[in-house]
């Protein structure tokens, strides 16, 4: 009996309000949303958490950061890519410049990029899984000599669903080992068709001096983690994100569980030597 | 007001059950809305109390595996019945709560509001087993990461009146979880029903100056070597009573060694998925959010209720839930409850309390699964 129930709401609990600030639609359902606040900023987020984002009177959702500000910037913005799945993905995803959201968090463990400073960095992603890695590449470039061999895998549906595509040039250009691969080619593509895993054989890097780090669907990731393990790279250096149904992204709710582990609270970034037991059981 | 005693700290009091009204006077002057148990629908439940007169004196419980009955005592015993089919959880953590509530302007500007200061609320009837749940939920609750402010705020203000049991009913197995008889820690009060010859009397104990203060506006005399004794003897008797045993293996180690088990399908024939054990769980904290507007859309609430691992939706995902099958979902109920809960939290999710075994209409008892998935791994191994 002692502190007020106000002092006690916090981020974590009650949405703060943030402005769309830029909208860029990187596919025909997919929407990158650049995000100021208004009244106070949250505490910074780190590559791999996500944010409950409120679409207002409609519900929320929980989605992973998937920029890092600009060095220069300091206004602490945010940078969150989904896709409209649903009713509240689907208000976010018609959110124009001006628009307010709710935003909760930070939530989660985060990626841990500085732990992969003097190894090779190998990151592979499936679908929209490349949002959440899109600040690790982010966050290697920016103090690039602290890394040794840097991949990029991408996996997408079709041409048109790839993301970031100027990014992706952009870091090719910059010494990124970029491989892309589509399930269904279209006209004038050039480049691999296939399932993303399969890109790991032929990359170039270290697997005893590597960190892989994977985000794509379930089936996605156990494959690219056993083409990682099979090439030397230990699980425990191998980080998968995971993802169950949250409600809350603070530890309350109970939805996210995944046998021992409570996702938001001790995900979504996993390791996978922790992971794959829990993965090989069916509905667990 | 009758002749007050000085009570210092541990020295046991013992009140006659007269004393009771003005228990409920002293609690109602200090700012508290009293919650207890009464009879309501059959059932032993706890509400909100206006009077003491409003206790279920006389009354028992007779308890089963899907089977729950009121009985008449032969005395007039008011806390003299096992766990019903609520908890204190229906006060601290109840079904619906409005987490925020906001104000859209024209500009899109949105002034968000916390959540409704709550009552302070005094628990009377408090068993070990729910003294031991109320200690899960903070944990879960408000010992981690993030404090859930509503959850904490609910429970900031309470006073906790212990009522040890004296009569464990045939689906109790808290002695054998470590949570019971017996109230250890974590009341203001704990008192104990005595009705025999020498009349109807409560020994009392106080677990804090807040305890120690109601009591001390009590009319009551210092307890003797006799009456302590009998007391004593009542809840040792009532921990040699229990109805059920949970079997004394390394339960964590067993349920995650038998996620694969076959053992699933036989519990899935019998299971409804009907989410009843989860909703009397004292424990249970799984919950969903809904927002909601007026008319006009620019007022907007968030609203939480109780979910269970139970339903279908509980796992969706994308596409689908992960755990659609009987087998997937009593399999997360009980491994969380007597295994992950101690990955998570360090503790066991399970307080013996019995409930889910009583109010399950198919009648599956957790003590028994737990019994058949040992049996089978002492045969496998």
């Amino acid at each position: 009996m002692s502190t007020s129930l106000a002092s006690r709401v916090t981020g974590a609990e009650l949405p703060l309000p943030y402005r769309v600030i830029a909208r860029h639609a990187d596919t025909d359902d997919t929407v990158t949303l650049e995000l100021a606040y208004e009244t106070a900023p949250l505490p910074a987020f780190a590559p791999g958490q996500f944010a409950m984002l409120t679409a207002y009177g409609i519900g929320e959702v929980p989605i992973s950061l998937s920029g890092l500000p600009a060095p220069h910037e300091t206004a602490r913005r945010l940078t969150h890519t989904l896709r409209a799945v649903g009713a509240v993905t689907r208000a976010l995803h018609a959110a124009g410049p001006g628009t307010v959201i709710g935003v909760r968090g930070p939530f989660g463990t985060t990626w841990d990029v500085p732990s992969a400073a003097g190894h090779d960095v190998v990151v592979v992603a499936g679908g929209i899984g490349l949002a959440p890695v899109r600040p690790i590449v982010q966050a290697v470039l920016a103090e690039r000599d602290r890394y040794g061999e840097v991949v990029l895998l991408v996996g997408a549906r079709t041409p048109a669903d790839l993301l970031y595509r100027d990014d992706l040039d952009r870091w090719a250009a910059a010494g990124v080992q970029v491989g892309v691969t589509v399930d269904r080619p279209a006209e004038g593509w050039n480049g691999h068709v296939g399932v993303v895993p399969a890109l790991v054989a032929s990359a170039r890097f270290r697997p005893g001096r590597s960190v892989g780090f994977v985000c794509g669907p379930e089936v996605m990731m156990r494959f690219t983690a056993r083409a990682l393990t099979d090439r030397g790279v230990p699980a425990s250096r191998v980080r998968v994100s995971l993802e169950r149904n949250m409600r809350c992204g603070a530890g309350w709710c109970g939805h996210c569980q995944l046998g021992p582990l409570l996702l938001c609270r001790d995900g979504p970034v996993v390791d996978y030597a922790r992971a794959e037991p829990l993965l090989d059981v069916r509905e667990l | 007001m009758t002749a007050t005693t000085d009570v210092s700290a541990n020295q046991p009091v013992l009140i006659d059950v007269s004393a009771l009204a003005l228990l409920f006077e002293t609690l109602r002057e200090q700012g508290y809305t009293v919650v207890g148990p009464t009879v309501r629908d059959g059932a032993v439940v706890t509400a909100v109390l206006d009077s003491a007169d409003q206790l279920p004196y006389g009354v028992g419980v007779e308890t089963e595996a899907g089977r729950y009955r009121l009985r008449d005592r032969a005395d007039r015993a008011a806390f003299a019945h096992s766990a019903g089919p609520q908890s204190w959880k229906n006060v601290l953590l109840p079904a619906r709560t409005r987490r925020w509530s906001a104000d859209r302007s024209p500009d899109g500007t949105m002034v968000v509001s916390g959540p409704d200061e709550p009552r302070r609320y005094a628990l009377l009837g408090v068993r070990a087993c729910d003294l031991a749940a109320i200690g899960v939920l903070d944990r879960v609750l408000a010992g981690g990461r993030h404090t859930d402010p509503v959850y904490a705020g609910r429970r900031d203000g309470n006073l906790i009146i212990a009522v040890e049991c004296t009569e464990p009913g045939a689906t109790c197995f808290c002695a054998s979880m470590g949570t019971g008889p017996q109230c250890g820690a974590g009341f203001d009060l704990a008192m104990t029903e005595l009705v025999d010859d020498d009349g109807h009397r409560f020994l009392v104990r106080a677990g804090t100056p807040a305890g120690a203060g109601i009591l001390a506006a009590l009319p009551g005399r210092p307890a003797g070597p006799a009456s302590v004794g009998q007391a004593r003897d009542a809840v040792a008797a009532a921990a040699a009573r229990m109805g059920r045993t949970m079997p004394a293996v390394n339960l964590p180690g067993l349920l995650a060694a038998n996620r694969q088990s076959p053992h699933w399908d036989d519990v899935a024939s019998r299971c409804l998925t009907c989410g009843n054990c989860t909703m009397v769980c004292p424990t249970c904290f799984c919950t969903s959010t809904e927002d909601v507007t007026d008319l006009t859309g620019d007022h907007a609430e968030r609203w939480q209720r109780w979910a269970s691992c139970f339903d279908l939706d509980f796992s969706y995902l994308h596409g689908g839930s992960v755990r659609t099958s009987g087998q997937a979902r009593y399999r997360q109920w009980i491994s969380h409850k007597l295994g992950t809960w101690h990955d998570q939290f360090g503790m066991s999710g399970c307080v013996g309390c019995g409930r889910c075994i009583a109010w399950c209409p198919a009648g599956i008892d957790l003590t028994q699964e737990v019994d058949a998935l040992a049996a089978a791994a002492a045969v496998t191994s």
